[in-house]
C-alpha cells in the first residue's frame, strides 16, 4: 500500500522535471539568471531604446518593473527606514524616469512611474509599414521561450528579397527589420557542407562577445516580463513543501493511531 | 452545547445526517489506494469553486479586454497569479483524479448492480465536468483558446441539414466573438457549477443507499452482526475522514509542487500558444486541444468516413462508457477473482487510452495517423470482448476472435489503397495492435484454460 502511494507521487512528480520550457530545434541555450538585477536593468534599458518605439509590453507597470530590477521607487519597498527610505525611493524614481520612460500623457508630462508600459507607434499605420501591426510583448517570453528570443536576435542576415532587407534564420520571412544592427553589424547566411551558417559580414559598434551580452540581457528581461511571479514563487513553494510534508506526518501518525483496532 | 444540538435536530435533521451519512454510515474496511480519488475530487471541485469566484472578480468577459484581465491578475492583483494557477492547475488534476476514480471503478466492477445509477449520475458529471473545462479554457481569449473553441464548435456543424444553424445558434454570431466569450463565461461561472454541485450530491446520496464496493467486489451488508452493523463495515468517520485526510495531503503535495515549481507543466497545463491574444487571423502551427480531450480527439481524427461519423465514434466512445452496467454482465466484480483475460484486457485498454491520449497532442504523419486507427479499433473491441467476457464458461472465445478478426481485415482491405503508398505500409504492418489484442483477449483464454479460470468470490473481504 505504501510502496504504491510513493510509486503513484513519483509517477505524477516526474513531468516537474520536464518543465522547462520547450523551445524547438537547434537552439543554442539563453542561460539567463532571473535573479542578476544588473541584466535586468541593461535588458529593459535596451529594450526601452531599441525595442519599444515599436512593441509595447502593456501589461506591464514602470514602477513593477523598478521593483524587480532592484530599483524601488516606493519607500516601503526600499528596506530602509526614515528619511534614508524616501531618498533611495526618490533617486530611483529619477533613474528610472530620466533612463526608461520616453512617452508623454496628455499635458506633455513623462509618463507616471504607474503607468503601463504601452508604445507610442499608431497600430493602424504600423499594420501598413509591416503587413501586420509589431506585436504586444507582454507574454512574450512565455509563448516562444528565452532560447527562442535569444537566437532570433542573433539570427538576422542580409537578404535583398526582403522588403526590410533582412531575414531570419529562426523566424523565416519576418516582417521585422533588424532593429540591433547599429551594434551587431550584418550578417549574411553562407552555405555550407553541413548546411547554411551565418557569419558577420560588417561588424557594428559591438563586438561579438559585446553584442551576444546584450541579447542575453533583452531576453533575461523580456522572460523575467512574461511572468514576473516567476521570480517569487519557488521561494514560497519551498514553504509549502515543507509545511505540507509535516502535515503529512502528523496526518499519518493520526490515522495509524485510529485503525490500531481494525483488523 | 447538547441543548442547541436538540434545538437543530427539532427544526432541521442534523444528528440524523450526520450519523446516515458520515458517523454510521459503514464502508468496507478494505479500502485501498484508489478509493482516495472520490473525496480528492469533491476537494478539486471546492478548490475550483472558490479560486473561480476570486477571478471572477477580476475577470472581464469581453473580447477587447479579456486577456489583458488575466495578465492584470498575473501582475496587478495581489496574490493574483497563484490564484489563477490553482485555478489552471485545478482544472488538469480535475480529471486527473476523475480518470483514476473511473478506473478504480471499472477494474473493481463497482458500475455492477446495485450501483448502476451511481455509475450513470458519474458519468453525467464527466460529462458536465468536459462542458465546464471546455468553456472555461475559452475565457482567456489566448489564440489556442480561440482555435481550439473553432474545433469543438464546428464539431456541431458536422450534423447533417441543421449542423450550421446549431453551431450558428451556439457562437451567437457567425463566428467565436465577443458574444461566444459572453455567453461561455455565464454557463461556465453559473449554469455548470450548479449542474456539477447537484449531480455530485445526488452521487453521494445514490451511494450511500446502495453502500460502496470495495477491491474484492464483496457485498458488506450480506453479513451482518446482531445490531444490524456490516460484518466487514467500519463508520466512515473517523475511520475513513482520517484516512483521506492523509490522502489529501499527499494530493496538495503533488498540486502546490506543479503551482509553485512549474505551472506550466511542460506546456501541458498551461499551453504555449495560448500566450498571445486570440487573433482570428493567425491559425496556430499546431492546434491540440487540452491533454484530458486528447484520447476522444484522437478517436475524431481516426474516423475519416465523414465528419459527422468522426463526431459520432467520438461521442460514442464517451457513451459506451456509460453503458458498462449492462455490456458486462459477469457476476464477479473485482478483477482480483476474474480471469487472467480479463485482467489483460483491462490493461490494455488503459494503455489504449493512454496512447490515444498522447496521439491527440502530436501532429498528423503517417506512422501516427494510422496508430491512432488502430487505437480506436482497440478501443471500441474493447466493449465487445468485455461483453463476450461475461459468460467465460459458455463463450466459444476461439470463434469470437475469429469474427473480430476478419471484421478488423474486412476494414483493412476497404481502407487500403496501394496508391497511397505512405499509409498502405502502415496499414500493412500495424494490423498487428488490434490482431494482437484479439490474440491476448480471446485467443488464450480459448486455447490456454489457465487464462479463463476464475476464483472463487470469498464470503467476507480479505485483509
Amino acid at each position: 500500500m505504501r510502496k504504491k502511494v510513493i510509486a503513484f507521487a513519483a509517477t505524477l512528480l516526474l513531468p516537474v522535471s520536464l518543465m522547462a520550457n520547450s523551445g524547438g530545434e537547434n537552439l543554442e541555450p539563453a542561460n539567463i539568471d532571473l535573479h542578476d538585477h544588473k541584466s535586468l536593468q541593461n535588458g529593459a534599458k535596451y529594450f526601452v531604446n531599441y525595442c519599444m518605439g515599436c512593441h509595447g509590453l502593456k501589461a506591464s507597470r514602470y514602477n513593477r518593473i523598478a521593483k524587480d530590477m532592484g530599483l524601488p521607487v516606493n519607500p516601503k519597498q526600499t528596506g530602509k527606514t526614515g528619511k534614508e527610505a524616501d531618498q533611495v525611493a526618490d533617486a530611483n524614481a529619477k533613474l528610472i524616469t530620466e533612463n526608461l520612460i520616453f512617452t508623454t500623457d496628455e499635458e506633455g508630462k513623462p509618463s507616471s512611474l504607474g503607468s503601463l508600459m504601452l508604445s507610442s507607434i499608431p497600430p493602424k499605420d504600423a499594420a501598413k509599414w509591416f503587413g501586420a501591426p509589431p506585436p504586444d510583448l507582454s507574454t512574450v517570453g512565455r509563448l516562444r521561450g528565452a532560447d527562442w528570443i535569444y537566437n532570433y536576435l542573433k539570427s538576422f542576415y542580409l537578404d535583398p528579397k526582403r522588403p526590410t532587407g533582412v531575414n531570419n534564420t529562426v523566424f523565416k520571412n519576418v516582417g521585422m527589420p533588424h532593429v540591433l544592427w547599429e551594434l551587431q553589424g550584418w550578417q549574411k547566411l553562407e552555405e555550407g557542407e553541413h548546411g547554411h551558417h551565418l557569419v558577420l559580414d560588417k561588424p557594428g559598434k559591438l563586438s561579438p562577445e559585446e553584442y551576444d551580452v546584450v541579447v542575453r540581457d533583452l531576453t533575461n528581461f523580456l522572460t523575467y516580463v512574461g511572468e514576473p511571479a516567476q521570480l517569487v514563487r519557488k521561494k514560497y513553494g519551498v514553504f509549502a513543501m515543507i509545511l505540507l510534508v509535516i502535515f503529512i506526518g502528523v496526518a499519518y501518525a493520526m490515522k495509524k493511531e485510529f485503525w490500531k483496532d481494525i483488523h | 452545547m447538547q441543548g442547541l444540538l436538540n434545538w437543530i435536530d427539532a427544526r432541521f435533521p442534523l444528528t440524523k445526517v450526520w450519523n446516515e451519512h458520515l458517523a454510521e454510515y459503514y464502508a468496507p474496511k478494505n479500502f485501498n489506494f484508489w478509493y482516495f480519488f472520490g473525496s480528492l475530487a469533491l476537494l478539486v471541485l471546492v478548490i475550483q469553486i472558490v479560486s473561480g469566484i476570486f477571478l471572477t472578480m477580476h475577470y472581464k468577459p469581453d473580447a477587447e479586454m479579456a486577456y489583458a484581465s488575466v495578465e492584470y491578475i498575473m501582475r496587478d492583483v495581489p496574490g493574483g497569479w497563484f490564484i489563477r494557477y490553482m485555478h489552471s492547475t485545478g482544472a488538469s488534476a480535475f480529471f486527473i483524479v476523475v480518470y483514476l476514480h473511473m478506473f478504480r471503478g471499472l477494474i473493481y466492477g463497482s458500475y455492477k448492480g446495485p450501483r448502476e445509477l451511481v455509475w450513470l449520475i458519474g458519468m453525467a458529471i464527466y460529462l458536465a465536468l468536459m462542458a465546464e473545462a471546455f468553456m472555461g479554457y475559452l475565457l482567456p481569449w489566448g489564440n489556442m483558446s480561440y482555435w481550439g473553441a473553432q474545433v469543438i464548435i464546428n464539431l456541431f456543424n458536422t450534423i447533417p441539414v441543421i449542423g450550421s444553424d446549431v453551431s450558428t445558434w451556439i457562437r451567437g454570431d457567425y463566428v467565436i466573438a465577443d458574444a461566444t466569450l459572453n455567453r461561455l463565461f455565464a454557463l461556465h461561472v453559473a449554469a455548470l457549477p450548479l449542474v456539477l454541485v447537484a449531480l455530485v450530491f445526488v452521487h453521494i446520496v445514490a451511494l450511500h443507499v446502495v453502500g460502496s464496493n470495495n477491491p474484492d467486489g464483496v457485498e458488506i451488508k450480506k453479513l451482518k452482526d446482531e445490531n444490524g452493523i456490516p460484518l466487514d463495515g467500519i463508520p466512515f468517520h473517523p475511520y475513513y475522514t482520517v484516512k483521506d485526510i492523509v490522502g489529501v495531503g499527499v494530493f496538495l503535495l503533488v498540486f502546490f509542487a506543479i503551482i509553485f515549481f512549474g505551472p506550466e507543466m511542460g506546456g501541458y497545463f498551461l499551453e504555449h500558444a495560448n500566450f498571445e491574444p486570440a487573433n482570428p487571423l493567425k491559425t496556430p502551427e499546431h492546434i491540440a486541444p487540452v491533454w484530458y480531450f486528447t484520447p476522444f480527439y484522437t478517436v475524431l481524427r481516426a474516423v475519416t468516413l465523414s465528419p459527422f461519423m468522426g463526431t459520432l465514434a467520438m461521442f460514442g466512445a464517451i457513451v459506451l462508457l456509460a453503458l458498462l452496467p449492462w455490456i458486462d454482465g459477469n457476476p464477479i466484480k473485482s478483477w482480483r477473482y476474474r480471469s487472467k483475460a480479463h485482467t489483460i484486457n483491462i490493461l490494455l485498454f488503459a494503455a489504449c487510452f493512454l496512447v490515444l491520449g498522447y496521439l491527440g497532442v502530436k501532429p498528423v504523419i503517417p506512422m501516427l495517423k494510422e496508430l491512432g486507427t488502430r487505437m480506436t479499433e482497440i478501443y471500441f473491441m474493447f466493449f465487445i470482448v468485455l461483453w463476450i467476457h461475461s459468460k467465460p464458461g459458455k463463450a466459444n472465445f476461439v470463434m469470437w476472435f475469429l469474427i473480430l478478426a476478419a471484421v478488423i481485415v474486412g476494414i483493412d482491405l476497404f481502407r487500403y489503397n496501394p496508391e497511397a503508398t505512405d499509409d498502405a505500409s502502415q496499414i500493412v504492418w500495424q494490423w498487428i495492435f488490434p490482431i494482437g489484442y484479439l490474440a491476448l483477449t480471446l485467443l488464450l483464454p480459448g486455447v490456454v484454460k489457465s487464462f479463463n479460470t476464475e476464483k472463487i468470490v470469498p464470503e467476507r473481504v480479505t485483509s
